[in-house]
């Protein structure tokens, strides 16, 4: 028997690793390793539909976000310039349509008019010069025996004359710059100095409808004490501005008042020669104007400017108060957990309206409504993003790595927030995009209904844009097709958004929903 | 027995809740300031003489003190079912006559939209499922993906806009009055009820082929084919049947929605109904209103959460609410 400890020595060369030649390493990576966020991005970027809506946003956002910055057309005036009121209910109009001369989104309109305002349109024609009719297609007698004319109207013209109180300077000033421009911006004044109606410089009964003499044509109504004879040049040229040289102090173009000292003129403007006066060019809104005058096109940006970061805000701090809360009720679990979720099915089961409206009655005079609006969002809104957060730490709280991490001395805090929600980032982030739509919605439907009031010059939201708008429907439906086109471009783009980053983050869940 | 249990604890909750929810409410706006309106004196008397009945006021003039009025609203107002007049939109009349007066509609409404929007948005839903990966399927989930997304308000304005201005198809407004089985009053319902129906068909849809199309590729269904079943037989029989079971209860959600309506679309097309009366509440300040309505769209709410659980029991009867595990 030989003892175990006295084994004679073997050279080491006699040692050999078993199966050397054939050593198993763990190979190299030939790709490149993908992170998470790459590995989502990759598979987002091969739905194209969500591709597509992810632009239409950023358009959107940047329409929002740099038309406000860079286009000063009257909104950012309407604070201190009350002209803007004169220009109500203006038709798109897009300069390229109109040069290309297509009769498309140039600002005009067919129309079915009535005799006498088809005769205010040519008297306007007559004295402006300018076409405010642009075709008349057809003539025909009404069931009643009146004369009904089908037309198409350029809505910028046909907006009339207004009567404006000027100063001496101002007035100075315009009959320079029509010297200058030869574009003619006040007209004759008529002789009754009390007219509210600045369009007629005609004869006309009660109604405002022409007398026509017996040839058809206008009796002019101007007032023409003084010197006459030369009121048959309409146009600027030869015009001798600002008083009548043979008999001083006799104003054809403005009824005067006031002292010698502080004299005021009231004139009858066309109104769409004074704009390009006042502002330098020609009146042409992209979007139309609503029914106060102001520009669609730069309101909606700001209205979209409001609901988005609205949108954004209410999302933001929903997300993270579900997410603080239902990391806690998951975490810890037992009895807070218990409460908590007692405490969620009752808030849960409060009307979001009723919520709304008790802010709004309660804050809405001491915070304002946004800020009382925002509370309603979060009094409610972090529910759901608590239940979704709250079954991740179920699911992750009792696995290996967790354990590992509590023996090794981690905190609470550490584990819950280092270890254990970084798990439910993907749900978070397509969340918080699908958020964003129903936040809107919402918002808009408040605004809309008038429970939050938003109007105001300085600030308004898409709802209260659509709520004014409805009143117009029939006669200016423009007022409501783009505010109504951008909400609903921006809700189909981020719910498909929102559904390819659902299945770029989550596969397994692909197509589980739309 | 279990059942029996389960129901009797959901509805002792839902009580609960109902209760907590009003008594906020109802502190919550009576400590807002509520002055009698300024209005004939007779009517001002009356006014006085109710909210004395109510328990709010002391027959002086003065005011009751809160937690007193709270008590006499849970002893008058929940238990004895006094909800007051309203003080400002419909003076000297009561609340509740005014409501019951303009449920109606709003049901009518929302009834008829029900009946259109079920069965179409089901067999929508199930003709995309069967033609999965198709045209048809693709047309119809594309349309189904932009209605959903669309704010309801949208395509009201755009049927109101086409149907009622354009082509002058169906008056603008629906109309007032109580005939309500008439065909006028059908007529003028129309838009309000296509606009509240397209949301819901497209939910459906969806709903329908998802679940359908999941159920479709099971390994059971396969079993049903080799026995020897047909298409039609299999799809109605076994894959319908299944798929039916998430989709039952939010048809019984919408069974108990119809009571409380659109705000939005009633509002857009004038239905006299509850929604408009909510939200004219609101902006009128007309406080005995808002408590009662609001005590209404919450019970729909809790009403039709206990709907939707015990229907799931209904549709499958494996599923029993309430058993343990």
């Amino acid at each position: 028997m030989m003892k175990q400890n006295n084994i004679p020595k073997i050279p080491a060369e006699k040692f050999q690793f078993v199966g050397d030649e054939g050593r198993l390493h763990d190979q190299k990576m030939d790709t490149k390793q993908l992170s998470y966020f790459r590995d989502a991005f990759n598979r987002f970027c091969k739905n194209k539909s969500s591709v597509t809506a992810a632009i239409i946003i950023l358009l959107l956002v940047m329409y929002a976000v740099f038309v406000p910055i860079f286009c000063t057309t009257n909104y950012a005036a309407a604070l201190t310039d009350t002209t803007y009121l004169q220009y109500t209910k203006l038709l798109p109009r897009n300069k390229l349509c109109v040069t290309l001369g297509w009769d498309f989104w140039d600002g005009c309109s067919d129309m079915t008019i009535s005799e006498d305002q088809y005769n205010a349109y040519r008297a306007t024609m007559q004295e402006t010069g300018e076409p405010v009719i642009k075709e008349v297609y057809n003539q025909f007698a009404n069931s009643d025996g009146k004369l009904r004319y089908d037309v198409r109207v350029d809505s910028y013209l046909a907006n009339g004359y207004a009567y404006l109180t000027l100063t001496a300077d101002e007035y100075k000033d315009i009959q320079q710059w029509q010297l200058e421009n030869g574009i003619q911006v006040i007209y004759p004044a008529v002789t009754d100095g009390a007219a509210t109606n600045a369009d007629i410089w005609y004869a006309a009964n009660r109604k405002g409808a022409a007398k026509l003499d017996k040839d058809g044509n206008f009796v002019h109504d101007y007032k023409t004490f003084g010197n006459d004879g030369d009121y048959n040049s309409l146009r600027v040229e030869g015009d001798p501005g600002i008083e009548d040289p043979e008999s001083p102090k006799r104003f054809r173009y403005a009824n005067v008042a006031g002292t010698s000292e502080a004299m005021s003129f009231k004139c009858r403007v066309f109104k769409n020669a004074y704009f390009q006066y006042r502002y330098g060019h020609e009146a042409s809104f992209l979007f139309g104007t609503t029914n106060m005058g102001q520009d669609i096109l730069t309101r909606l940006a700001n209205a979209a400017r409001f609901s988005l970061l609205f949108a954004v805000c209410v999302a933001a701090i929903n997300l993270t108060l579900g997410a603080v809360i239902g990391a806690i009720e998951g975490y810890y679990g037992g009895m807070v957990d218990m409460l908590m979720e007692r405490f969620i099915d009752i808030l849960s089961r409060v009307p979001f309206m009723v919520v709304a409206s008790l802010f709004q009655l309660h804050l809405a005079a001491k915070v304002g409504p946004v800020v009382s609006m925002l509370f309603a969002f979060i009094l409610t809104g972090w529910i759901g993003m608590a239940g979704t957060t709250r079954m991740q730490f179920y699911r992750y709280k009792g696995q290996e790595y967790v354990l590992a991490s509590r023996v090794l001395g981690a905190s609470d805090w550490r584990i819950m927030f280092r270890h254990i929600f970084p798990n439910s980032l993907g749900t978070i982030i397509t969340s918080s995009v699908l958020v964003i739509p129903g936040v809107i919605f919402s918002e808009s439907s408040l605004t809309y209904l008038g429970i939050v009031n938003l109007d105001s010059s300085a600030m308004t939201s898409v709802g209260t844009m659509l709520a004014n708008a409805k009143g117009f429907l029939s006669t200016y439906p423009h007022i409501i097709l783009f505010p109504a086109l951008f909400i609903s471009l921006l809700e189909i783009s981020f719910n498909l958004f929102g559904n390819g980053l659902r299945d770029a983050f989550n596969p397994s869940l692909r197509g589980a929903e739309d | 027995m279990s059942t029996f249990k389960y129901i009797l604890k959901r509805v002792a909750f839902a009580v609960l809740v109902f209760f907590i929810i009003i008594s906020v409410c109802f502190l919550l706006v009576r400590i807002l300031p509520n002055e009698i309106p300024n209005v004939l004196l007779k009517d001002q008397q009356l006014m006085i003489q109710e909210r004395v009945k109510q328990g709010l006021m002391y027959p002086d003039g003065t005011k009751v003190p809160l937690m007193i009025q709270y008590w006499n609203f849970v002893k008058k107002t929940l238990i004895g079912f006094n909800w007051g007049l309203s003080e400002q939109l419909y003076q000297n009349r009561f609340c509740f006559d005014v409501f019951l007066e303009k449920l109606p509609n709003t049901v009518l409404v929302n009834a008829y939209s029900s009946l259109l929007a079920v069965p179409t948005g089901l067999a929508l839903g199930i003709y995309a499922a069967l033609k999965k990966n198709k045209w048809q399927d693709h047309l119809i989930s594309t349309g189904v993906m932009v209605m959903v997304s669309v704010p309801s308000y949208i395509y009201a304005f755009l049927i109101q806009y086409f149907l009622c201005f354009k082509l002058k198809w169906f008056p603008q407004l629906v109309e007032s009055g109580t005939d309500y089985f008439t065909w006028e009053m059908f007529r003028s319902q129309l838009p309000a009820v296509i606009s509240l129906a397209l949301g819901s068909i497209a939910g459906y849809a969806r709903f329908t082929r998802a679940e359908l199309t999941e159920v479709l590729t099971s390994d059971y269904l396969l079993l049903a084919r080799t026995k020897g079943l047909t298409r039609a037989q299999t799809t109605v029989r076994h894959a319908l049947r299944n798929a039916m079971v998430p989709i039952f209860p939010s048809i019984m959600t919408e069974v108990i929605a119809v009571l409380g309506g659109s705000l939005i679309i009633e509002s857009i097309f004038a239905v006299p109904g509850v929604g408009p009366l909510y939200v004219r509440s609101i902006t009128a300040r007309d406080y005995n209103f808002f408590i009662l309505l609001s005590a209404f769209y919450t019970v729909i709410g809790l009403v039709a959460g206990i709907v939707v659980d015990l229907s799931y029991g209904i549709i499958d009867p494996r599923i029993r609410m309430g058993s343990k595990k």
